[in-house]
């Protein structure tokens, strides 16, 4: 890739420098405190999935899911946007939240891989929407009283936009589940294709651990507990069935993603990349 | 003409949501707090939705219209907690959005996870006032409106949605 040499003006303005660039071979923890890292899984998750439902924008099956979607898409991209902007400001190193979404490599994204996967048909993209939405909402519910003050307005903030979610991708999956033997068996075919993904998401590491220091305790296993109860409700009325003995795909949290994200982000980062700094 | 607390919150009670031009910055709650010092000041807002992209431009209408009244420098702070709702907005703002044609938010939902299969009651129809309308979408034409339709009059409506 080509590498941009840039002024400190330049960097401001939210281009990356070329020193920051070359830390893109490294997988592991590489943004300093873990506070960043935290912040950059939260903010990665919101910003590719946010991307992943914006390409529904003029495909949507009826004109009210159109704009249902790019709405979504836009409270996640504007979640992420506070999210990454934050991180930014803990990293020091004068990237604001374009710098971190334009100017950084696949390996470099801290997203989980559900998130990631492409869209599918309508059943695919609300079943994926509806476990995320499920995941989202126990999660940002638990930070918004979290010691670290700043993520925590952040996540108060998302939180109610995320009950809207929840409760419009929940009505779908009952809608699709119990609706026509088409339906039905294409949302449950997402399901069972999804299922593999969700383990990721309550998976604990040592940055989990650390960012006990400030102010961040979450009880994965409880939020667990909530998801799935969450999930059950809605999947049996819906009357869907959860695959059973699956093996849980992991990785995204720690730069190993799938063949998918980078085609994302090659469309994603293109305009930034051919015009560095320019605005509007 | 010197400025003070009072007469920049005047200024900008004439600064009209760019989506909702019936009401003002003020009023829709954003305005968190103003603060003058000379002919400098500095205000801070909250964002109503996190990725309204009206926002934007509504902190280059505040910028203006301070400038316009005689502030040399002005400066928008944003800050997110606590979290912008609905309730905030006062019953003449709810009158001004009902006489736009925009059924007004009801209470906000507080606390506690999503009602997943919650029972709506009706919004109330902001051009003929019947109850009898049918929500068509919790998502709209803006981040903050969702779409009803009233099975009396016959007429689609937006409601600002309680958040």
């Amino acid at each position: 890739m080509m590498v941009q040499q840039t002024t400190p003006e330049a960097a401001v303005s939210g281009v990356t420098t070329a020193a920051e660039l070359n830390v893109a071979g490294t997988r592991g923890p590489s943004f300093g405190e873990p506070i960043v890292e935290y912040l950059l899984r939260l903010g990665d998750d919101r910003l590719i999935l946010g991307h992943r439902l914006s390409e529904w924008c003029g495909h949507g099956p009826i004109l009210e899911e159109d704009i249902a979607l790019a709405n979504i898409a836009l409270d996640l991209v504007g979640a992420s946007s506070m999210l990454l902007g934050l991180a930014g400001e803990l990293e020091g190193k004068d990237r604001d939240a374009d710098a971190l979404a334009f100017f950084r490599e696949g390996v470099q994204y801290r997203n989980a891989l559900i998130v990631e996967l492409p869209r599918g048909d309508f059943g695919f993209t609300i079943m994926r929407q509806f476990l995320f939405d499920a995941y989202s909402v126990v999660t940002l519910d638990a930070l918004a009283s979290c010691g670290h003050a700043g993520l925590a307005a952040i996540a108060a903030k998302s939180l109610k936009e995320d009950k809207y979610h929840l409760r419009h991708s929940s009505e779908w999956v009952v809608r699709l589940g119990d609706g026509t033997e088409e339906s039905h068996n294409r949302v449950q075919a997402s399901l069972n294709e999804l299922w593999r993904y969700t383990g990721e998401l309550f998976e604990r590491d040592t940055i989990d651990e650390a960012v006990a220091a400030v102010g961040i305790t979450l009880d994965r296993d409880a939020l667990h507990a909530k998801w799935e109860s969450i999930v059950n409700d809605v999947l049996q009325r819906a009357t869907l069935t959860i695959p059973e003995k699956t093996v849980m795909a992991s990785g995204g949290r720690r730069g190993r993603h799938t063949e998918h994200l980078g085609h994302l982000l090659s469309v994603m980062q293109s305009v930034a990349r051919a015009h560095p700094g320019a605005t509007w | 003409m010197t400025l003070t607390r009072e007469s920049v919150y005047e200024v900008l009670g004439t600064v009209m949501d760019p989506e909702v031009p019936v009401i003002s910055v003020v009023e829709l709650g954003i305005i968190r707090d103003a603060t003058v010092d000379g002919d400098e000041v500095s205000v801070t807002v909250t964002p109503t939705y996190s990725g309204c992209p009206a926002m934007r431009e509504i902190e280059d209408d505040i910028r203006t219209a301070l400038l316009k009244a005689g502030a040399t420098k002005v400066h928008v702070n944003t800050t997110f907690a606590p979290a912008w709702t609905t309730d905030w907005m006062g019953p003449e703002a709810r009158e001004k959005l009902r006489a736009y044609g925009i059924a007004p938010p009801g209470r906000a939902e507080q606390g506690g996870l999503v009602t997943l299969t919650r029972r709506r009651s009706p919004v109330a129809c902001p051009f003929c006032g019947s109850s009898d309308t049918r929500l068509q979408s919790e998502f709209g034409s803006t981040a903050c409106k969702a779409i009803h339709v009233c099975n009396s009059c016959r007429q689609p409506f937006d409601e600002f949605k309680a958040i």
